[in-house]
C-alpha cells in the first residue's frame, strides 16, 4: 500500500518477509503519508463497541487531538495504537491499524517493540518509585541503549523542560516532585526511546492550569520531532495546541478536520453542538 | 551542555539494540521456572493423599472405627475412643468459645468504634491469632489442669481449645459483620430502634452465612490441634470413651447429669494424638493404622469444610 | 417512662456483657504472660539465666543435668530457616505465576488446592515426613540420613508455610498499581522485566512480611517436627541429622510423667517463654513492615 515504510528486525516477528527497511526519520516521509492509520476500526469489549468503524489517518510531525464527551471511546482508540488494551480481557478488535504501513495487530507486528516506537504519557503521572534519573534511564537500559546513559537522561530532561528544575537533585526520588513536574518527568522518560510517536492520554488533565500551561508549551515544542496524537476532553486545549482535530461521538469517528476549520467552521451539526457546549 | 537544535533533526543510527528474541527467551524460561514450582507445589497435595490412601485404605473398616486402640493387637485396634474425644471437644470448645467469640465481634465491631480500649483489643487478638498454638497449650495446663483443678479432663481440653480459637472465631466475625451494608444498620436506627434491636434483628440474621463459615473452619483448625492437648495431659493410649457408653446410666435427667459430670472430667484422647502415638511407633502396622485414622481424620474435615464452602456459596447466590 | 429505663437497662447490660466477651481476649493475654513469668521466675531461681541462654549442652533429665537451651534454639532455627527456603521461592514464584502468567481456570483449580495444604494437620505432615520424605526423596539423594533428621521436618513444614507465603505475595504483587505496570509496558518493557523489575520491588516490604509471618509460624510449628527431626537435642548445623527443637522438646516432657512444681515441669515454661518471646518478636516486626506497606499503598 505505502512505498517508504521501514521496519528493523526487531518490529517483525521472525519467519515473515521484511516490509520496511532501516528507520526513515518521520519528517522524511512524504507530506501526505500517514505515520499511523485506522482502517474500519471497531474494538468491542464483550457485547459493548467502544470504537465503531473508525477510520483516522494521524499525519506526521503534526499535533493531531481527539476530542469528545467521556465515554465516546477516545482513550480506548488511543490504547489501541499501541496495543496497550491488550492487557483488557474479553476485547476484540476487527479492522487494522498500520503503523508505518504494518498492520499492529497483525502477526508480523511485536508488541514490545511497537511500543518502543510508539510511546505513551498517561493521564495520571505514574514514576516509577526511583530516583529521577533512573525513571528516565529505565527503559533505555533495558532496551540497550548503545551510548550514554547520563547524557540521554539529561538531553530527554532538557526536551521535556524538566532539567533545570532536577537537575540537583537527580538522585531523590521522583515521587517528591509537584504533580506538573511529575508528568513532565513521564514525558522525558517516554521522550528517552526516541520513539517516532508519542500518544498522550489527557495529560493534563491531573494537573493544576500553570502545570498544564507548561506542558502545553511543550507539546508545541515536541512536534517538531515525534507525532503527538492527544486525546483530551479540553476543547480549549485541543484548539489551542492541535493541528489537526479528530471529534468522536459514541464510539465513531464523526468529523476530522484541520484545528482551525473544526471549530470555525464545523461540517457536522453534532461537532457544531458539541463545540457549543450544547452537551459535553 | 545544549540539546541538539529541535529543526533540523539528522536521522540517527538505531541507538537501539533491544535484543528482543533474547528478552523473550528468558521470560518464556522464566514462566516455565514459575510453573515448574508452582506444579511442584500443588503436585505434593496429591503424592500426600496417594502416600495415605495407598497405605491406609485397606485398614479402614467398620470394625477401625468401631474398636479401641490396642497395643498388642494392631490389627484389632481401632480408634473409637479417638473419634468420640474428638466429638465431645468439637462441642463442648464450640459452646465455649462461639458465644463469647460473636459476643466480642458483636462489641468490636458494632459498639466499640475506634477508641483507644478497641484498638487495643483488636491489636491483642491479632497477636494472639499469631500465638504457636503450643503455649496456649502451656496456659491450659497451668490454669485449668493445676490452677482450677480441671485435670487431665474434657473439659480442660476444651476451655484450652477455645481460648485458641477465640481469636480465629473473633477475626472472621468481625470480616462477616463488616461485610453487612451500613445502610442496613442506618435504616434501623432511623426508625427507632436500639443498638441492640438493630444487632439481633439486622445485622446478625445477614453476617449469619460468614459468621458459620468462619466458625466453621475455626473448629476444624482446633480439631487438627495436637500439641495444647498434649500438653494438658491427654493421652496417647486412652481405651475408653468419656463418661463410658451412655447405656451404664439410668435414662433419667440424674442418670443423665451424672453421665455429663463424669465425662467432663474424665480422660480422653482425639484424633490427632491417636494418629500421632501410632505413627510415632516403629513397627509398620502401626503406621498403616495412622494412615487408616488420618484417612478418618481427613474426611471428617473435608466434610466441615466442604460444608462451610457450601455456606458461603449458597450466601454468595443468595446475594446475587 | 418506666418502658424506656427497662430499654435502657438492658441496653446497658447486654453492652456489658460484649465487652466481657472482648475482654476474654485481654485476659487470655495476661494469663499467659503472669504463667509464663511465673513458672519461668520459679525455673530461674535454680538455674542462672546465663547458664540458660549461653549453655550448649541440653540434658534436663538425665544426670548430669544440664541447662544450656542453645541446642534448642538451634535446632528450632535449623528446621525454620530450612523450611523458609522451600517455601519462600517456591510460595514467591507461585504468587508471581498465579498473579501474571496463569489463565483463570488454572488459578480456580489452584486456590482451593493451596487452601487444602494449609488445612491439613500437622500430624499429617509428621506422618508423611516419616513414611515418605525421609525414606523415598532424603535417603535415596544422600544415605547417611538418619530417620529422624531435620530436613525432612523442614521440607515438610516448607509445604505448611507455603499457602501462606503465596496468599500473602499474592496480595503484596496486586497492590502494585496498575498505573505503574502499564507505565512500564508503554515503555517498551517485556513480561519478566515488568514483574520483576518493577512489580516486584515495589511489593517487596509486603514480601518481606510474609517471609517474617512464616519464619513465626515456622518456629512455632510443633507436631510434625516432633515427629519427623527426633528427640536429640544437639548443637549442628547438618540437616541429615536427628535434633530437637524447642516445641518438640515440650511435648517430649509433657508425655512423660512429670510432676508439679519440679524442675523438669518448670522448664516446660522456661523453654515455652523463650519460644514466646521469639515468635512475638518476629510477628511484632512482620506486622509493623506490613502496615507500612499497606500505607504506601493507600
Amino acid at each position: 500500500m505505502t512505498g517508504a515504510a521501514d521496519t528493523s528486525p526487531g518490529l517483525r516477528r521472525s519467519g515473515f518477509a521484511p516490509m520496511f527497511e532501516l528507520r526513515a526519520p518521520a519528517a522524511t516521509l512524504p507530506p501526505r503519508e500517514p505515520i499511523i492509520c485506522t482502517e474500519a476500526l471497531t474494538i468491542q469489549y464483550g457485547h459493548f463497541a467502544a470504537v465503531k468503524n473508525v477510520s483516522l489517518a494521524i499525519p506526521p510531525c503534526q499535533v493531531t487531538a481527539i476530542i469528545g464527551p467521556s465515554g465516546c471511546g477516545k482513550s480506548t482508540l488511543l490504547r489501541a495504537m499501541n496495543r496497550m488494551n491488550d492487557f483488557v480481557r474479553n476485547m476484540q478488535v476487527t479492522g487494522r491499524i498500520l503503523y508505518r504501513g504494518l498492520d499492529v495487530y497483525g502477526p508480523g507486528c511485536d508488541p514490545v517493540e511497537l511500543r518502543r516506537r510508539v510511546g505513551m504519557v498517561f493521564q495520571k503521572p505514574n514514576p516509577f518509585p526511583k530516583s529521577v534519573f533512573k525513571n528516565v534511564a529505565w527503559a533505555p537500559v533495558i532496551n540497550g541503549y548503545r551510548g550514554k546513559v547520563a547524557e540521554l537522561v539529561e538531553q530527554s530532561l532538557r526536551r521535556a523542560a524538566l532539567w533545570d528544575e532536577v537537575k540537583d537533585k537527580l538522585h531523590d526520588s521522583a515521587l517528591d516532585l509537584s504533580g506538573g513536574q511529575q508528568q513532565r518527568l513521564c514525558i522525558a522518560r517516554a521522550i528517552a526511546l526516541q520513539p517516532d510517536v508519542l500518544l498522550m492520554d489527557e495529560p493534563c488533565s491531573a494537573l493544576d492550569p500553570i502545570a498544564t500551561a507548561r506542558i502545553e508549551d511543550l507539546i508545541d515544542q515536541l512536534k517538531s520531532e515525534y507525532t503527538v496524537v492527544l486525546v483530551t476532553h479540553n476543547m480549549q486545549q485541543a484548539a489551542r495546541v492541535s493541528d489537526r482535530t479528530a471529534f468522536m461521538y459514541l464510539g465513531e469517528l464523526i468529523e476530522v478536520n484541520d484545528t482551525n476549520a473544526i471549530f470555525t467552521r464545523p461540517g457536522n451539526p453534532r461537532t457544531q453542538d458539541y463545540i457549543t457546549g450544547r452537551f459535553g | 551542555m545544549s540539546a541538539a537544535p529541535l529543526h533540523s533533526r539528522t536521522p540517527p543510527p538505531d541507538v537501539f539494540r533491544p535484543r528482543l528474541a533474547l528478552r523473550r527467551r528468558l521470560g518464556a524460561a522464566f514462566a516455565a521456572f514459575c510453573l515448574l514450582l508452582t506444579l511442584g507445589a500443588l503436585g505434593v497435595l496429591f503424592v500426600l493423599l496417594a502416600q495415605v490412601l495407598l497405605a491406609g485404605w485397606p485398614w479402614v473398616s467398620r470394625k477401625f472405627i468401631a474398636n479401641m486402640p490396642s497395643v498388642l493387637t494392631p490389627e484389632q485396634a481401632g480408634m473409637k475412643s479417638a473419634i468420640y474425644g474428638t466429638l465431645w471437644l468439637a462441642v463442648l470448645t464450640g459452646l465455649f468459645s462461639v458465644p463469647v467469640g460473636l459476643g466480642a465481634a458483636i462489641y468490636l465491631e458494632e459498639y466499640a468504634g475506634r477508641s483507644r480500649l478497641a484498638r487495643f483489643i483488636q491489636f491483642n487478638i491479632a497477636n494472639l491469632a499469631g500465638v504457636p498454638s503450643i503455649v496456649y497449650g502451656m496456659l491450659g495446663l497451668a490454669v485449668f489442669v493445676r490452677w482450677l483443678r480441671c485435670d487431665r479432663s474434657v473439659l480442660s481440653g476444651a476451655l484450652t481449645m477455645s481460648l485458641l480459637v477465640l481469636p480465629v472465631i473473633i477475626i472472621a466475625s468481625r470480616e462477616a459483620l463488616a461485610a453487612v451494608p451500613s445502610s442496613i444498620r442506618q435504616a434501623a436506627f432511623a426508625l427507632g430502634a436500639t443498638r441492640w434491636q438493630t444487632v439481633r434483628h439486622h445485622v446478625l440474621p445477614a453476617a449469619l452465612p460468614g459468621m458459620m463459615t468462619g466458625i466453621i473452619l475455626a473448629l476444624s483448625r482446633g480439631i487438627g490441634e495436637t500439641a495444647p492437648l498434649i500438653l494438658i495431659g491427654a493421652l496417647s493410649y486412652v481405651p475408653f470413651v468419656p463418661g463410658g457408653p451412655l447405656s451404664d446410666y439410668p435414662l433419667t435427667s440424674t442418670g443423665l447429669r451424672q453421665w455429663l459430670s463424669t465425662a467432663l472430667f474424665d480422660q480422653f484422647t482425639v484424633m490427632p494424638i491417636q494418629i500421632y502415638d501410632w505413627v510415632a511407633r516403629p513397627q509398620p502396622e502401626f503406621h498403616h493404622l495412622a494412615a487408616a485414622g488420618i484417612i478418618v481424620l481427613l474426611g471428617v474435615l473435608l466434610g466441615m469444610n466442604a460444608t462451610a464452602v457450601a455456606i458461603r456459596a449458597w450466601q454468595q447466590r443468595r446475594r446475587t | 417512662m418506666l418502658r424506656g429505663a427497662l430499654r435502657k437497662a438492658r441496653e446497658a447490660a447486654i453492652h456489658g456483657l460484649l465487652l466481657i466477651c472482648a475482654a476474654v481476649s485481654i485476659v487470655t493475654t495476661v494469663a499467659i504472660i503472669a504463667v509464663l513469668l511465673s513458672e519461668s521466675a520459679g525455673f530461674f531461681k535454680q538455674v542462672s539465666p546465663l547458664d540458660f541462654f549461653l549453655g550448649t549442652r541440653w540434658a534436663p533429665l538425665l544426670e548430669p543435668r544440664s541447662f544450656g537451651v542453645l541446642p534448642l534454639i538451634c535446632g528450632t532455627f535449623l528446621v525454620a530457616g530450612g523450611a523458609l527456603l522451600v517455601a519462600v521461592p517456591a510460595g514467591l514464584a507461585t504468587a508471581v505465576f498465579l498473579s501474571e502468567y496463569a489463565p483463570n481456570w488454572f488459578r480456580q483449580v489452584a486456590k482451593p488446592v493451596l487452601e487444602i495444604l494449609a488445612g491439613i494437620p500437622t500430624v499429617v505432615y509428621g506422618y508423611f515426613a516419616l513414611v515418605f520424605v525421609t525414606p523415598h526423596v532424603l535417603k535415596p539423594l544422600w544415605p547417611q540420613t538418619e530417620i529422624f533428621n531435620a530436613a525432612s521436618a523442614a521440607i515438610v513444614v516448607g509445604i505448611m508455610t507455603l499457602p501462606t507465603i503465596c496468599s500473602l505475595c499474592d496480595d503484596a504483587l496486586r497492590a502494585v498499581p496498575r498505573s505503574l505496570r502499564e507505565a512500564a509496558y508503554a515503555l517498551s518493557a517485556t513480561k519478566l522485566e515488568v514483574s520483576t523489575r518493577i512489580v516486584l520491588p515495589g511489593a517487596l516490604s509486603g514480601v518481606v512480611a510474609a517471609v517474617l509471618l512464616a519464619l513465626a509460624r515456622a518456629i512455632g510449628e510443633t507436631m510434625a517436627v516432633a515427629l519427623a527431626a527426633g528427640m536429640t537435642p544437639k548443637l549442628t548445623l547438618n540437616p541429615l541429622e536427628s535434633i530437637q527443637t524447642m516445641t518438640a522438646y515440650i511435648v517430649q516432657v509433657s508425655m512423660g510423667d512429670t510432676p508439679a512444681g519440679t524442675l523438669e515441669y518448670q522448664t516446660i515454661f522456661s523453654v515455652g517463654s523463650t519460644l514466646f518471646a521469639i515468635t512475638l518478636a518476629v510477628n511484632l516486626i512482620a506486622h509493623r513492615v506490613l502496615r507500612r506497606f499497606r500505607e504506601v499503598y493507600e
